[in-house]
């Protein structure tokens, strides 16, 4: 198998930068999310179509990322 | 990729690893995290290592004991003389951890798939699902004694610290060093304290790749590292938050620019951030100037 339509996009994630990486597997779609800066995959999704994939793995993204606390330097 | 590398022989490109992933003389390993990605999609004939699980001491905070590394290649079908090609996500974040701890035992041909994972599925490059059938060496594999001179403890950076003897270069993200956020976003916290190590330099590890994935030229490297005192005129200290940000840039130090005496203290954030009483600084970098 090739992945196909490969791309890459950032999106803001209630203040924090989120990159998302989609591609066509087969007939699956597969998105990762991660944070930038490492880079660290947040969330992993496998769905039918590449809205559900990105949409579920932005929630995913989001839920984690509420739990992030910013604090005074 | 650039010629001008000081060992470019430890780089391999994506087409380099098309026409000999299958090679007997190769061994092709993705190395993350844990194997979600692998399991996703690989390159065909690849074996997957899981850093969580694999590649650390599950008991001890160490990397893996003699013993189980040698267990690990020899079940993985690596011979002392296998060419091992690394690669992984995240602009082969994991597979730099993994380099390192195979020269610390001393692996000789251990290489990295420049532009890692990304690049390979950018380009619409073969992937199998299936797991890479890895049948055991048939000869046990001979690690040698741990090299541990591509590694600081705390003392050898608490001595550093005070003596000033060394370039300490913390690659996390600005605000992990400023102190702002005690883990990259989205994950647990695992410091007490947040900040730097006082004196350290930030040069976070990412800005050593391109967009693609790939490693940036020689002359774009030593001009990042060089604005901020990394050279080879004195020893260099990496850290990030687990040891392994750094075991990339430790890679890119040594490799890429032929910085000899540079080491990668795992022990990293996680370690200082705890220490009762150690030193710690807040705040944005300062220009290498300010220092």
């Amino acid at each position: 198998m090739k992945p196909e339509n490969y791309s890459e996009r950032r999106v803001d994630v209630n203040g924090w930068q989120v990159n998302l990486t989609t591609y066509k597997l087969g007939e699956k779609w597969h998105t990762k999310a991660d944070n930038v800066s490492p880079g660290a995959a947040l969330a992993r999704i496998v769905a039918d179509t590449r809205e559900d994939s990105e949409a579920r793995a932005l929630e995913r993204a989001r839920e984690l990322l509420s739990r992030t606390k910013r604090h005074e330097v | 990729m650039s010629a001008t590398y000081a060992h470019p022989e430890v780089l391999v490109n994506t087409e380099w690893v098309a026409s000999h992933a299958k090679d007997p003389k190769v061994r092709v390993v993705e190395v993350d995290v844990d194997t979600k990605a692998y399991d996703e999609g690989h390159v065909p004939g690849a074996i997957a290592w899981a850093w969580n699980t694999q590649l650390c001491d599950t008991t001890v905070r160490d990397i893996l004991p003699k013993r189980q590394f040698e267990e690990l290649m020899t079940q993985s079908g690596i011979g002392n003389d296998t060419t091992v090609v690394l690669y992984g996500d995240n602009n082969n974040w994991f597979a730099a951890w993994a380099l390192w701890q195979m020269k610390m035992y001393g692996h000789k041909d251990v290489r990295i798939m420049d532009g890692g994972r990304k690049k390979w599925l950018a380009e619409g490059r073969d992937v199998e699902t299936a797991a890479g059938k890895s049948a055991p060496a048939s000869t046990p594999y001979r690690a040698m004694d741990a090299d541990n001179s591509l590694r600081a403890f705390l003392p050898q950076v608490q001595q550093a610290h005070k003596s000033s003897g060394a370039v300490m270069i913390d690659v996390r993200s600005p605000q992990e060093f400023s102190g702002e956020i005690l883990a990259p976003p989205g994950l647990p916290e695992t410091c007490q304290r947040g900040g730097h190590i006082p004196g350290a330099r930030n040069v976070p590890w990412g800005k050593a790749c391109n967009d693609d994935g790939t490693f940036k030229s020689s002359e774009e490297l030593q001009k990042l590292y060089g604005a901020e005192g990394v050279t080879a005129a004195k020893p260099v200290i990496a850290y990030c938050r687990i040891g392994e940000r750094s075991s990339h840039t430790w890679f890119v130090l040594k490799y890429l620019l032929g910085i000899n005496n540079v080491v990668n203290y795992d022990g990293s954030w996680t370690e200082w951030g705890n220490l009762v009483g150690a030193p710690v600084e807040k705040g944005a970098a300062k220009s290498a100037g300010q220092a």
